[in-house]
């Protein structure tokens, strides 16, 4: 390699934090969607490389489910204190008591539905007028389309077949009131790029990503953790196992897998050998082919 | 593990972007399919949904054509929309593929997908050879300035992965491309449906000398793609921390656009014109001695000059001339046509002003690469030659100098939608 070539890794981080201050100065009022997992944490990480030696020039937003792992919680609070960022938090226990939204109820009842609504409210609540997510086009087909900049209706909805064409590195960040823009500033980075990335620049994980004796039932095909949020059927046989999680979302449908891997090297070895997406564990992705983009459209990401 | 992931390595590798073009049923995705799937980048949960979708339509072997398969509208129709980015990764490289369809809207996604592009695939069917649609794929690639073309003879199989038929092919390419500027042009004959040729060599075509697909994929020298000799700076944003520590930094964040800025070197900031000198090229992880493309940096001055978004930093003696009549290669995205003296917002790396289109030159018949004179009814998916006035001078290079630099978009004030795609002459 010359002396003026940049590993994979150094372009994409460049990329991304190009797309970030584009951000900044292309909108007036940006967020950070911040769930807690680890693409969000690498945006939050890379935005804070944006603007260095300024802090984040906007706040990180959470859509809290009400049903999370409470490490991830511990983690979020102490990621906004040490980078002394605002937090902002939406709410979907409050949209359930506001009549909003109606819970799903039974056996595989989740709250992943109900985040858009919540989610949505939240954005026309603090009038913010690009919030960026740390979503991957290689996460799942209906995302291998999307823009680095995606522009949505004033419902929050995405039109695949409208969206503005994107040439070069010059985004049009252009709206009319009420609309707003998703931005994905990695979307270029594969599962495994991610990874070593949080490798290379030693960013802090939650412990739930390394393998550790977790109490988990056995339920559509992964280790779903028990928790007082999930209903026990008779059958249900709670045991101990070795397990980490590939992705966090809400605590009732993120299932584990059995692992030894407790180190960044190790999930790399493992994330290197696997041969199912990460996404196959979640058992919102599980319900039909097409239930992510049906999500999507309705303004979930 | 049996087999240990070389981390160290992943670490060190380039990243290639290429995209892809092809006529309808040359075998574009099954190609696409055929190197994820052979290359192992293909997870088994999606083989699974793949051989069930395959299965399904009544087919024995998997179709690999399905990995590319996209949105649900598309799977309905049975036709693909718009430009998808896959992704994969081998021990020497990690992969983005720009996948652009073949159809109506053809031009417009194959100019996106082209617009970020190191190298092209272009497919042609080795029964058909050199068509219409073979000559507008590589003009695009041309004219967007890709620096290296590999052509996909495909489905040799149907040929009897005969040498004759693909010397033929070859030479009926070279004839017709010696007429564009293209720097890198090679061949591989293949069949994507039995896999010759693409990850491995196979066995029935033993009178190719050259690499397979991926080899070369893999090998193609990328480092010098970037312009390392024009300094160009455009300024995104200006980083002012307003803490103690740091109470009189003032920052220039941007990417590099071209050429090597080093600590200590005199600057120009244009428009203004003051000069300065470098004082220092930071990032969170500490300063850097120079910065180059595409490198996303902060650069602090010696002096305090007033410098904002839109103004680009170069060397006194490589400056940029300001233009506010630019000649430009138009390519027209939107279904609405352009309209007579209308005013578009022109965006320009980081600057932005307004432009009108002032005359309309000539069309160029993309299938025959003959100019048409007469006709200035720009419609969508046309190309043409025009020139824009702009409200205020746009400090732009030639494209075929500097992509990024040499690049405009135009966008509908009425309805915000990115209109057009220019490339300065
Ligand atoms: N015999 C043969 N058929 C091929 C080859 N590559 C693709 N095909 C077939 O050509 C048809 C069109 O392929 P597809 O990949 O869908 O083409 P696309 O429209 O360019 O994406 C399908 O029936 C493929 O199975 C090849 O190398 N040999």
């Amino acid at each position: 390699m010359s002396d003026y070539s940049l590993t994979h890794l150094e372009e994409l981080e460049a990329e991304a934090i190009y797309i970030i201050r584009e951000v900044f100065a292309q909108f007036d009022n940006p967020a950070i969607l911040f769930s807690g997992g680890k693409d969000s944490i690498v945006v939050a990480h890379l935005a804070r490389k944006a603007f260095w030696p300024a802090k984040i020039p906007f706040p990180l937003v959470h859509i809290d489910t009400g049903h999370n792992f409470p490490e991830t919680m511990e983690f979020r609070d102490n990621l906004i204190k040490e980078m002394g960022a605002n937090l902002i938090v939406g709410s979907v226990q409050q949209s359930i008591d506001e009549g909003a939204v109606i819970e799903e109820t039974g056996m595989n009842a989740s709250r992943n539905a109900l985040q858009t609504t919540t989610l949505l409210d939240t954005i026309e609540f603090n009038n913010f007028d690009a919030c960026m997510g740390g979503a991957r086009r290689d996460e799942e087909k209906a995302r291998a389309k999307e823009r680095f900049f995606s522009h949505r209706d004033d419902f929050g909805q995405w039109d695949p077949k409208n969206q503005r064409p994107e040439l070069w590195n010059l985004f049009n960040g252009k709206k009319r009131m009420g609309e707003h823009f998703r931005v994905f500033p990695i979307s270029n980075w594969t599962e495994m790029d991610v990874w070593q990335y949080i490798l290379q620049e030693n960013i802090a994980i939650p412990e739930l990503y390394f393998a550790k004796e977790r109490n988990v039932i056995w339920r559509n095909g992964s280790w779903l953790p028990v928790s007082e949020f999930i209903t026990l059927k008779d059958t249900d046989e709670p045991q101990i196992k070795m397990v980490r999680f590939r992705t966090l979302g809400d605590i009732t449908i993120t299932g584990g897998q059995e692992s030894d891997a407790n180190t960044l090297e190790k999930i790399i070895q493992e994330v290197a050998s696997s041969r199912q997406t990460e996404r196959g564990n979640r058992e919102d992705d599980k319900r039909s082919e097409s239930s992510m983009e049906d999500r999507k459209r309705q303004g979930y990401f | 593990m049996e087999n240990n992931f070389d981390t160290q390595g992943y670490l060190d590798m380039e990243l290639l972007r290429f995209t892809t073009a092809g006529s309808v049923d040359d075998g574009k995705s099954t190609l696409i399919g055929r190197l994820l799937y052979d290359s192992k980048s293909i997870f088994e949960d999606q083989v699974q949904q793949v051989e069930q979708s395959s299965k399904k339509k009544g087919l024995e072997h998997v179709d690999l054509s399905l990995f590319t398969d996209g949105l649900k509208d598309e799977r309905e129709q049975g036709i693909t929309i718009d430009v998808a980015y896959r992704y994969f990764a081998t021990p020497k490289r990690k992969f983005i593929i720009a996948d652009t369809p073949g159809h109506v809207q053809y031009t417009r996604n194959m100019v996106t997908g082209a617009s970020t592009a190191n190298l092209a695939l272009i497919l042609v069917d080795a029964r058909n050879g050199v068509i219409e649609q073979t000559k507008r794929h590589t003009f695009i690639a041309s004219l967007l300035q890709i620096p290296h073309i590999f052509v996909c003879i495909n489905k040799m199989d149907l040929v009897d992965y005969s040498q004759l038929a693909y010397d033929k092919v070859v030479k009926e390419y070279t004839d017709f491309a010696a007429k564009l500027s293209v720097k890198d042009v090679r061949f591989v004959p293949m069949s994507a449906l039995h896999g010759d040729n693409v990850v491995s060599r196979g066995d029935k075509m033993s009178w190719y000398e050259g690499g397979t697909l991926l080899h070369n994929l893999e090998t193609v020298h990328i480092s010098s793609d970037h312009n390392l000799r024009d300094c160009r700076f455009p300024v995104q944003t200006v980083i002012r921390p307003h803490s103690d520590q740091y109470h009189d930094f003032r920052g220039y964040a941007g990417r590099v656009a071209g050429g090597i800025f080093k600590k200590g070197d005199s600057v120009v900031a244009l428009p203004s014109g003051l000069e300065s000198r470098i004082d220092a090229i930071h990032t969170m992880t500490g300063e850097l001695e120079e910065a180059f493309p595409p490198q996303s940096v902060t650069i602090t001055l010696e002096h305090d000059i007033d410098i904002s978004r839109g103004d680009v930093l170069v060397r006194s003696e490589n400056r940029p001339e300001g233009q506010q009549d630019l000649d430009v290669m138009l390519c027209w995205l939107n279904a609405k046509p352009p309209r007579p003296r209308a005013k578009y917002v022109i965006k320009h790396t980081t600057a932005e002003a307004r432009a009108m289109i002032t005359d309309i030159q000539y069309k160029m018949d993309i299938n025959t690469l003959h100019r048409i004179q007469g006709d200035k009814a720009i419609k969508m998916n046309d190309i043409a030659r025009v020139k824009l006035r702009s409200t205020k001078p746009l400090f732009a290079d030639y494209y075929t100098v500097n992509r990024v630099t040499g690049s405009i978009i135009l966008v509908d004030e009425a309805t915000n939608e990115t209109v057009a795609a220019g490339m300065v002459r």
